[in-house]
């Protein structure tokens, strides 16, 4: 029973993250039907900017906290001004091409992006200083850190905020407008390349908190973590249906939570014929199955001829 | 590099060309690449240059490619040591030159690079770092006759295919998963063992051997658990390894898993005793893993560097332009030196001529006697056991290993 609360806790972390990182890929998509494949490295350009501004002010003498603030808040500047430019820059000229060409741009953008990364922070793996004292809990002879409570409840209120911006507010509403018919929405006066913009922005300052939370929970980071997290997030955005936010949510925390499980228990329940290098199959399975029933995912309904 | 060496053999080409034509006993001034010492010998026209050409592979990308430039500086330095020598083979004076190519630790990518280096007419290779592109790639260079020595691809069937061309010059898995095995149970009295390994042919294979081993010697595994090599997050397998309450987890893996996974044990609470591979005795891993690193025991195919007949100055001289060694710089250093023994004793840089030379290989070299065996094994190859105390890797023991040759 331990066990499995335990298992609970861990895939409870992950699926945070996940889930932040899937909002990301899922509001481009809801808005231009675009896979933003370079999502995953821009979390981890995120990741790293969070470090050189932690590393720089380690010995300023301030709070540890205030550091960690002052980096999760330059790391979303940062990548705010990535994803504006990577829409800017990559992705407008075309708008009207056909589908396939801004995919493949989008993959180009993803390589460059590391390789940028590469030259700037170097191959080798990055140790994140550990800002937040960790503190472990247990209950139930299942433990837990200070650190994971504050990713969760982290994301949780990210999430939302960002619920509240798409429906509560005027851009958020010019956003629901352009994902429902980018022409008629421009007809009525709203400003399609402020909107489209306005989500790579939203979806990178996402992917920069998801980073900042995976650079303090592991304490490692790495010019190409942002590929296995990318793609592991886009998968969660399809299982929750892809172009929708409580989708993403749900897509993000299930992902965790089955693979946390899977590791645990494929093992037991098959008799050690499938081990834990399973994990990943078990992922996608479930996947598969979920898409045979639901093809647009548990909660995509309204994607249509978007898809 | 190309580009940079090849007009200097032109000048040099020139350089005679235009001697000739004059039909005048001039001297070339500043002949570039002419030895400055012999500046003031009649100079009998400057001694033919032949350019020869080794290939060098590891990751240079990707979640290791700390370790697989770590390999390269090691080749690096030993070419350029070879360099300054003025190495003559058949009576001409042999500029060598490393290619260095990228593999990424993808057994595709290593047979694509393996051709790429047959193709540009390499003498020999070192590499690769992992033994999972170093076998695929080892059946190409194999085909191409070119001799290739690995410097720390450890799984035993790199060098069981039969190839004539497979050489390595460290201790194979086999001899480092008993070596592991037995020191979890005998030494640290270990009765129940979880292994964990990261469905690389390395950490596979020496899993395999640890467990053998470990059974062998009395304990039971209590747990198989498996990742991979870019994952981040172990907590899952950790935890049902937990319920399991081993003495001793063994990681078959490198360094980038094992850092996070330490520090994951120590979140969980898990008490027992962490012992890994080569692959994993680094100070990369000691920076990844900080504390958690402490008391870790792992094992490395090889004398430790204070033990290694010239292991100092190589130290020394590799920290000045390299910064600090990660695991198999010194090897791969030695792995270039020793096919350039073999030419040199062939007289040939000619793949044809000089490989039955590597076979035949007697080499003092800065990791100790460098002999292979009929497989291309080393002989006595040395496994030494590691402590990380106070962030630092500890000497607990080595075994085997022939004494080092003053």
């Amino acid at each position: 029973m331990d066990t499995l609360l335990q298992q609970l806790i861990n895939g409870l972390t992950l699926g945070a993250v996940y889930a932040l990182v899937a909002l990301g890929y899922t509001m481009v998509y809801g808005i231009i039907g675009l896979i933003n494949f370079a999502h995953g490295e821009v979390v981890m350009i995120g990741t790293m900017v969070a470090f050189t501004v932690i590393v720089s002010l380690a010995s300023s003498g301030m709070s540890p906290l205030l550091i960690l603030g002052v980096g999760l808040l330059v790391s979303v500047v940062v990548c705010m001004v990535l994803g504006w430019a990577l829409e800017r820059v990559a992705y407008r000229p075309l708008r009207h091409a056909p589908r396939l060409t801004p995919l493949i741009t989008a993959i180009g953008m993803s390589i460059v992006l590391q390789n940028v990364a590469m030259i700037i922070w170097g191959r080798n793996y990055i140790t994140f200083p550990p800002m937040i004292n960790k503190q472990i809990y247990e209950i139930g002879g299942a433990s837990f850190t200070n650190v994971q409570v504050a990713i969760v409840s982290l994301a949780a209120l990210v999430m939302l905020g960002l619920i509240y911006l798409v429906h509560r507010t005027r851009i958020g509403m010019a956003m629901r407008a352009t994902a429902q018919n980018p022409h008629v929405a421009s007809l009525m006066g709203v400003d399609i390349n402020r909107v489209i913009a306005m989500a790579f922005i939203i979806g990178s300052a996402l992917g920069a908190v998801a980073g900042c939370m995976v650079g303090s929970y592991y304490e490692i980071a790495h010019y190409q973590m942002g590929f296995m997290l990318g793609l592991k997030a886009f998968t969660a955005a399809v299982l929750g249906g892809i172009g929708n936010l409580a989708g993403a949510m749900a897509g993000g925390l299930l992902l965790g939570l089955i693979e946390a499980l899977g590791a645990g228990y494929i093992g037991d329940l098959t008799g050690d014929f499938l081990g834990s290098h399973y994990q990943d199959i078990f992922a996608f399975i479930v996947l598969i199955i979920v898409l045979m029933f639901r093809p647009s995912g548990l909660f995509g309904e309204r994607t249509g001829d978007r898809a | 590099m190309n580009h940079v060496r090849i007009p200097g053999v032109l000048v040099v080409l020139a350089a005679s060309m235009a001697i000739i034509g004059c039909g005048k006993k001039e001297e070339p001034k500043a002949a570039a690449p002419a030895p400055a010492p012999a500046a003031a010998a009649p100079a009998p026209a400057p001694k033919p240059e032949m350019v020869v050409k080794i290939g060098h592979v590891a990751p240079l990308t990707g979640p290791i490619a700390h370790l697989g430039k770590d390999n390269e500086n090691g080749a690096r330095m030993a070419v350029d040591d070879a360099n300054a020598k003025k190495v003559e083979i058949d009576g001409k004076v042999i500029k060598f030159e490393l290619l260095g190519e990228d593999d990424q630790a993808d057994p595709k990518t290593g047979a694509v690079v393996a051709q790429k280096l047959v193709d540009a007419k390499v003498a020999g290779v070192v590499g690769h770092l992992n033994s999972g592109t170093t076998i695929p790639a080892s059946a190409i260079y194999n085909q191409a006759g070119l001799p290739q020595i690995s410097p720390s691809a450890t799984n035993p069937k790199y060098t069981q295919q039969g190839f004539n061309t497979a050489f390595r010059v460290m201790a194979n898995d086999i001899q480092q998963g008993s070596v592991v095995g037995t020191y979890a149970v005998k030494d640290m009295g270990a009765k129940k063992v979880a292994i964990i390994d990261d469905r690389t042919a390395y950490g596979q294979g020496l899993a395999d051997e640890v467990e053998k081993a470990a059974k062998a010697a009395g304990a039971t595994i209590v747990a198989r658990e498996f990742t991979n090599d870019k994952a981040t997050d172990f907590k899952a397998i950790l935890t049902k390894i937990k319920a399991k309450n081993p003495d001793v987890v063994f990681l078959g893996g490198m360094d980038a898993v094992g850092g996070p996974m330490l520090k994951q044990m120590k979140e969980l609470g898990i008490k027992a005793k962490f012992t890994t591979g080569d692959g994993g005795c680094s100070p990369e891993l000691i920076k990844l893993a900080g504390p958690a690193s402490e008391g870790v025991i792992c094992s490395q195919a090889g004398l430790p560097p204070e033990k290694l007949p010239n292991g100092q100055k190589f130290l020394e001289d590799f920290t000045k332009k390299y910064g600090q060694i990660q695991i198999y710089s010194p090897y791969s250093y030695d792995a270039v030196m020793v096919l350039i023994d073999a030419m040199k004793r062939a007289n040939s840089a000619d793949p044809v001529k000089y490989l039955p030379e590597v076979g035949k290989t007697s080499y003092d070299g800065v990791t100790g006697k460098i002999e292979f065996d009929e497989k291309g094994d080393i002989k006595n190859g040395a496994i030494t056991v590691f402590e990380i105390k106070d962030g630092k890797l500890v000497t607990l023991k080595s075994e085997g290993g022939s004494a080092p040759a003053k």
